[in-house]
């Protein structure tokens, strides 16, 4: 048996498809799990949305518009291109996933970099909570709590997000080393799964934090 | 030939590797069942002597052995090791992990590596708490209440967080592989309608550990992002709002409760149809109470907070449905009750410790309904009554199924027999010892001894000897079990498949079984579980 046969159907299934369906299950399970674990987050914004709405708008007004946008394009960029790999894997051409994975990759990369950048730029106004915290508005105690809320959602997801890139770094490696094909490719479905879902958390993490400032 | 046939039988998974590192490496589901059950008897006993120091200082209306702010951290420890530590994972992780696989007729769970990969999750997150522990300890409770846990207390609460914290991603890990396996790794021929109801329930509580532990994770997050970085999240000095944090808190908390009985549901609905002879008094109703109950916990959280300032409608709507929920465990009692009606029961100790579960389940669960009543619980809310409901539930219930579980499928885990009489004894110590230490605690709360205080009125001091009493009796109960199964393990009269003459998978494989559980792949034929009736048949024509 090949290497990649034995990977398609390990010792505790009896078939390749009963295999592939566990670990969909198993993959939309992880996925409902990482939903309650934003869900909270998303609860407790609301909630404190709800009963600070100024200060929820002033802080919202400070976020950098032009980056936001353009790492939500890059983001539906990179599942688009994840998209191909997958399909590239379903026909079990081992260059073009790779070259659509590397593509993935960067354009993630691309993406921590902006975050990183906006980071920075909240920390040199005075916007980061905490010590660095700096506002002398009426608001300062709720604008630093719409901060709290945009740091721990945001670095959440930029932990996802590296995350992904190093699954993505796995699913190259075993790309390149031939244990993907056109019979057993499910690591690419479903580490694309997870890649997908980060891309969805954005878009929410998008509307909440960008765009209820854009009247002021 | 004929002894290469007897040495290949006698090839078990105990037995087919062994050296230290055979274990620590394993991916055998039983394997880890088994490290999951050394780890959770330590911390059973660790929380276990928390209980111990605290009923002993409880003697005396004075604080005459430990000082207020030590008994604070004796609850706190006492009821976070015994909840994340003992409680949730006892049942699912040992006898969840050994038998699920069986009863579903397959090799192993979905996912092997992910299994073991729990166990050393679970035991880093242990090992975290424990250092907070011996640091110096928690004393926010174990519900670490802001803005208590984020402002004031001066405590360990971000290394046992964080333990916690750690220790959740064990529980998701498992849930996740236990519901995988149900859907997928069934035999053939075996239906959701053949399923045993053990399988039903840990599946029940799989979706429930899935779904809430996150919300867990991220509120300790919260809780720790708050302490360390000096921002308002729950303060209210900051504009924060502390009840939200009992909000997501108990999101996470009162479908926990369910996950801890559950699992004691689904080990007393083998031991009831085992025991009396007769299939199980309508299954699909026990079967879907379970699911039932896993629905209706998302939706009673709000009763832990009537008097903490919740809108009377909204109370109104949780209270109703926390009497639904006795719905579907009134089902369940009621249908083991008429499963052992006209049975023909016999009293091994599985059986006596599944009568003590459904007798203090029901006072438990009754009493439960008491603090449901919106009126009743501004009486009652933390008081002792509220300590003896949850232990009737969780010790009454779970640790005494657990106890049944373990003497039920022990036959099965170590190839030996159990010194019968002695168990008998141990049940019954332990069947008085409870009542004795947590009857008193009903009668105290409805008194008004408010809980977590180290010293009390000197009226109260009669009922709490009793509960030291009683507290007494419950710890020689728990040691005598622990005692004679490890001697049986060794000593013990070897075992034979099926010593019960039960139904289900895991009987129809070797004690010991092998390490694939089946020389070859079960398929299920018979229209349903439970069937001992054909049983009887098959045995008088033998």
């Amino acid at each position: 048996m090949s290497k990649s046969a034995t990977l398609a159907c390990r010792e505790q299934f009896r078939t390749p498809a009963q295999q592939r369906e566990t670990a969909s299950v198993g993959m939309w399970i992880f996925l409902a799990n990482e939903v309650m674990m934003f869900g909270a987050l998303f609860t407790a914004y609301t909630v404190y949305r709800a009963s600070h709405p100024q200060a929820f708008d002033i802080g919202s007004a400070d976020m950098n518009i032009m980056l936001g946008s353009i790492n939500t394009a890059l983001l539906l960029t990179s599942s688009l291109m994840l998209s191909f790999a997958e399909h590239s894997a379903q026909a079990g051409n081992r260059r073009l996933i790779a070259l659509f994975l590397i593509l993935t990759m960067i354009i993630g990369a691309v993406f921590l970099g902006l975050k990183f950048t906006e980071y920075y730029q909240h920390f040199q106004e005075h916007k980061a909570p905490g010590v660095w915290f700096n506002d002398s508005s009426p608001y300062a105690n709720s604008i630093q709590m719409f901060f709290v809320f945009y740091f721990i959602m945001t670095g959440l997801h930029a932990v996802h997000m590296i995350i992904g890139i190093g699954i993505l770094a796995g699913l190259l490696f075993r790309t390149i080393i031939g244990t993907m094909t056109a019979e057993y490719h499910t690591p690419i479905l479903f580490g694309g799964l997870y890649w997908h879902f980060v891309d969805i958390v954005w878009i929410f993490l998008y509307a909440i934090f960008y765009l209820p400032g854009l009247h002021l | 030939m004929a002894q290469a046939v007897a040495e290949a039988i006698q090839k078990n998974y105990l037995n087919e590797k062994q050296g230290l590192l055979s274990w620590l490496l394993t991916t055998d589901h039983k394997r880890i069942a088994i490290l999951y059950t050394f780890s959770i008897t330590g911390f059973f006993f660790l929380g276990g002597f928390f209980a111990l120091m605290m009923r002993l200082e409880l003697l005396s209306p004075t604080n005459w052995l430990v000082s207020s702010e030590t008994y604070n951290k004796l609850f706190t420890m006492h009821g976070t090791i015994m909840v994340w530590f003992f409680l949730i994972p006892s049942i699912p992780n040992t006898l969840g992990n050994f038998l699920i696989p069986m009863m579903v007729g397959a090799k192993d769970l979905a996912f092997p590596k992910l299994n073991l990969a729990s166990w050393y999750v679970f035991m880093l997150g242990g090992g975290v708490t424990v250092y907070a522990l011996v640091r110096g300890g928690v004393d926010t409770g174990w519900t670490f209440y802001t803005p208590f846990s984020t402002s004031y207390s001066t405590t360990y609460v971000v290394a046992a967080a964080v333990g916690i914290f750690i220790a959740g991603f064990s529980t998701i890990m498992t849930s996740l592989n236990f519901i995988a396996t149900i859907h997928r790794m069934r035999a053939p021929g075996l239906t959701w309608f053949r399923l045993p109801i053990f399988i039903w329930s840990m599946y029940a509580n799989s979706v429930i550990l899935v779904l809430n532990t996150p919300v867990l994770a991220i509120t300790l997050v919260m809780v720790g992002v708050e302490r360390i970085a000096k921002v308002g999240i729950f303060d209210p000095a900051l504009g924060g709002d502390p009840v939200l944090f009992q909000h997501l808190f108990w999101f996470y908390s009162h479908p926990a409760v369910y996950t801890m009985v559950l699992p004691g549901m689904a080990v007393i609905s083998e031991i009831v149809p085992a025991f009396s002879r007769k299939p199980m008094f309508g299954y699909k109703a026990v079967a879907f109470s379970s699911v039932a109950i896993a629905a209706l916990s998302f939706l009673v959280w709000g009763h832990h907070m009537f008097v903490a300032g919740e809108s009377v409608y909204v109370a109104m709507a949780f209270s109703f449905f926390s009497f639904c929920v006795a719905v579907p465990s009134a089902i369940k009692v009621f249908n083991w009750t008429a499963t052992m009606y006209q049975g023909s029961v016999s009293w091994d100790t599985p059986m006596l410790y599944a009568i003590g579960f459904i007798g203090l389940f029901t006072i438990g669960g009754m009493t439960g309904l008491m603090l449901a009543v919106l009126g009743l619980d501004v009486h009652l809310h933390d008081t002792y009554f509220v300590i003896a409901h949850f232990h009737y539930i969780m010790v009454g219930g779970t640790v005494m199924a657990f106890l049944g579980g373990v003497h039920y499928w022990w036959p099965k885990i170590s190839g030996k027999m159990y010194p019968e009489g002695l168990a008998r004894i141990s049940a019954a110590i332990v069947f008085i010892g409870f009542n004795l230490t947590f009857f008193p605690q009903y009668v105290l709360g409805y008194l008004g001894m408010p809980r977590r205080y180290a010293a009390y009125p000197e009226e109260f001091q009669m009922l709490h000897v009793l509960s030291t009493a009683g507290a007494t009796i419950l710890g020689v109960g728990y040691v005598l079990p622990l005692c004679y199964l490890i001697w049986a393990w060794y000593y013990g009269r070897g075992a034979t498949p099926n010593p019960w003459r039960a139904t289900g998978l895991e009987w129809k494989t070797p004690s010991p079984p092998p390490a694939h559980n089946f020389e070859v792949t079960p398929v299920v034929t018979a229209p349903r579980p439970y069937d001992y009736e054909a049983m009887k048949e098959e045995l008088q024509l033998v």
